[in-house]
């Protein structure tokens, strides 16, 4: 195979325009589901496609909508959102390596900036070649990002259309997202503290604070055990 | 109250993205804030999970339906099943359940 070619081979652009429509697709389901779960929250369609229009980060979108669901007015909503969207920033590094100055002038950046989540991410430092990490950056990004609305609409006007929400299971969803999006991070052993730690505090104080509370006093467990000094088996992973 | 809400924590996340492009690496590659950063979902989507089981409008209560969901979201992870398909065997199995009894 050609890897000295400066440009990506049309072949290289069609595996990765390939494998970038498969993780749209299932970001287009995934994205019914949020749909689902944030009318079933008490929010309208026109909120619900706001956030994934504007907020499109599926983490911070599904913590919105279950800390209003869960009765935690808005305020509380808030800094859950931007807590768990933090991760995002911290994208920006490699994907500012792999665009390059050049590739983020002007308003390129305001659009590339809005692309950068967890799986534009993966996808694009999955790739050796940097013309091919920046292809397949936009590729997915793009891609994810109509998918992941349409997928939205859909959800939110099936969903709106259930009258008792309770029966379809569909309060039975959130949790699952939230479970199924912390499942891969408890490979190492501090995570699994940390998360032990964060549902406890969260438990605890379900009936001493106000809703929406409990969930943002897990924060500080997250900052404590990052400050704490590294254990050494905690380096190879 | 909702809609302040969307729009604030919307335009906050994209700024957090934005920022993460603008500014420089090495105050994001501190070893420390990247420690804390990678904790944090783990934290937070964890309490998320506990207050969605066990909490009933301010009160500490369980409802067994919504709990035998969880444990089948479980087995589908540990079944290596996709995010979509844990999402629905937990709603499907709460539904199931609530017809049942």
């Amino acid at each position: 195979m050609l890897t000295t070619v400066v440009a990506v081979s049309s072949d290289n652009r069609t595996k990765i325009r390939r494998d970038a429509l498969a993780m749209a697709a299932y970001a287009g389901a995934f994205g019914a589901s949020f749909g689902a779960v944030s009318i079933a929250s008490g929010l309208d369609i026109a909120q619900t496609m706001v956030l994934s229009l504007v907020m499109f980060s599926g983490a911070s979108q599904f913590a919105l909508v279950g800390v209003i669901g869960g009765g935690g007015g808005g305020l509380a909503a808030i800094p859950t959102a931007l807590l768990l969207g933090a991760r995002n920033a911290f994208y920006g590094v490699p994907i500012t390596r792999i665009l390059g100055r050049a590739g983020l002038r002007g308003p390129r950046r305001l659009v590339a900036a809005h692309l950068v989540i967890d799986e534009t991410t993966a996808m694009a430092i999955a790739r050796d070649e940097p013309d091919e990490q920046r292809y397949a950056f936009w590729a997915t990004g793009t891609m994810l990002f109509s998918l992941w609305n349409i997928g939205s609409l859909v959800g939110a006007l099936a969903s709106s259309r259930v009258g008792d929400v309770g029966a379809l299971g569909l309060d039975a969803m959130a949790p699952a997202a939230f479970l199924a999006l912390l499942w891969p991070r408890l490979r190492v052993a501090t995570a699994r503290w940390v998360a032990a730690g964060g549902a406890l505090v969260a438990t605890l104080l379900v009936p001493l604070v106000p809703a929406g509370l409990p969930v943002l006093a897990a924060a500080p467990i997250a900052v404590v055990a990052g400050l704490l000094p590294r254990r050494r088996h905690e380096e190879s992973s | 109250m909702i809609w302040l809400a969307v729009v604030t924590a919307s335009l906050g996340c994209y700024l957090l993205k934005l920022a993460g492009v603008s500014v420089p690496a090495a105050w994001l590659e501190h070893h420390a804030v990247r420690r804390v950063a990678l904790f944090l979902p783990v934290a937070m989507l964890a309490a998320l999970v506990a207050t969605g089981l066990f909490d009933a409008g301010g009160r500490l209560a369980v409802d067994y339906r919504l709990l035998a969901g969880m444990a089948a979201a479980v087995v589908a992870l540990l079944l290596r099943q996709s995010f979509l398909v844990v999402i629905l065997v937990a709603a499907a199995t709460t539904a199931l359940l609530r017809a049942l009894t």
